[in-house]
């Protein structure tokens, strides 16, 4: 496959959406909405991330090889992160609660 | 028998698809282009090895946020939220040059290309300067992990880990983006040379993945320590 060239409007579009999904992330951290504060708060960390790697990392264009790649490393992250905390969040399950610490 | 070099010679020259190429494409590769997509499936082999040694570091933070949330929360408030919204701001736009830049190279406009790298410079260094007023004042509050660790608010032990993580992450963060510059520095000194063309800029494309993949682990550090808890 060969170089697919974004345009520069396109690239001018991305910058703006991500300047403003970071204005809209300070706002949202303003606002008390409980649990839900750390949802939208990765919510849209997840939409710039993604932005930024669909048209400023050309994934978007890019072979459907490394699609598989990056797509593996956020499963192995996955894992990662969520087999690690399969421990700690159902240690309070048992009747003998031992907390991960202090 | 001949040396391997002079039949290597040889069955490049008789292999059809040896035949007239651009200098910069190796004769391992079928084209310029399978050349190009091995260079930039490469980097992005070592950006999934970035993402997996940022993960530990994330695992750790989300492992002792969730144990001390409040503590955590209290910790973060001390974060200077203004500082750190600029420099998320700082680093978007360092992103943006930095996609520039690569536009530049693919249109064969070396000058462009030249200015844009030199502007994604000048915003990374933009950047480490914000931090490093941000560390200074840490240093100044006492709110630096060790012996001279001051917190006046609640669960000062707790909060300490917070700030180690925050040093850790962070410090990890600037680290790349000082080999950002470095690499950059040197795409300018060739890219002056005329070494950069329409047809062979894999240097600045390949650069250019890494700034932006510095870019996303800031994207979300800025959320996960500076945004924790200022609804409170």
């Amino acid at each position: 496959m060969s170089e697919h060239v974004i345009s520069i409007r396109v690239y001018f579009g991305i910058f703006f959406v991500l300047m403003a999904l970071t204005a809209v992330t300070v706002g949202a951290a303003m606002i008390d909405l409980g649990r839900l504060n750390i949802v939208v708060a990765m919510t849209i960390a997840v939409i710039k991330a993604t932005l930024v790697l669909l048209y400023f990392m050309h994934l978007r264009y890019s072979p459907r090889l490394t699609w598989l790649v990056v797509g593996v490393a956020f499963a192995w992250l996955g894992i990662l992160i969520g087999l690690t905390m399969v421990d700690p969040l159902t240690r309070m399950w048992l009747r003998s609660f031992v907390p991960l610490a202090g | 028998m001949e040396a391997y070099s002079d039949q290597r010679e040889r069955a490049l020259e008789t292999t059809p698809a040896a035949g007239p190429h651009h200098a910069d494409h190796q004769h391992q590769f079928d084209s310029a282009a399978q050349q190009y997509d091995a260079s930039t499936l490469g980097m992005w082999v070592f950006l999934v090895t970035e993402i997996m040694f940022f993960g530990g570091v994330f695992t750790m933070y989300v492992a002792y946020r969730a144990a001390y949330p409040g503590a955590f929360g209290h910790a973060s408030n001390h974060l200077n939220l203004t500082l750190g919204a600029i420099n998320t701001a700082v680093l978007i736009a360092s992103s943006l040059t930095m996609a520039l830049a690569v536009h530049s190279s693919q249109m064969g406009k070396r000058s462009a290309l030249v200015t844009y790298l030199l502007l994604t410079m000048l915003l990374g260094s933009v950047f480490l300067g914000i931090k490093g007023v941000e560390y200074a004042h840490k240093f100044e509050e006492g709110l630096v992990p060790g012996p001279g660790f001051t917190y006046s608010g609640p669960d000062a032990n707790q909060a300490q880990l917070f700030f180690s993580l925050y040093f850790a992450m962070t410090g990890l963060h600037a680290l790349h983006m000082v080999i950002g510059l470095v690499l950059m520095a040197v795409l300018v000194l060739q890219a002056r040379k005329g070494r950069y063309t329409k047809l062979y800029h894999t240097p600045i494309e390949i650069s250019g993945l890494y700034w932006h993949f510095v870019d996303i682990v800031w994207i979300f550090l800025f959320p996960l320590l500076y945004l924790i808890a200022r609804h409170e």
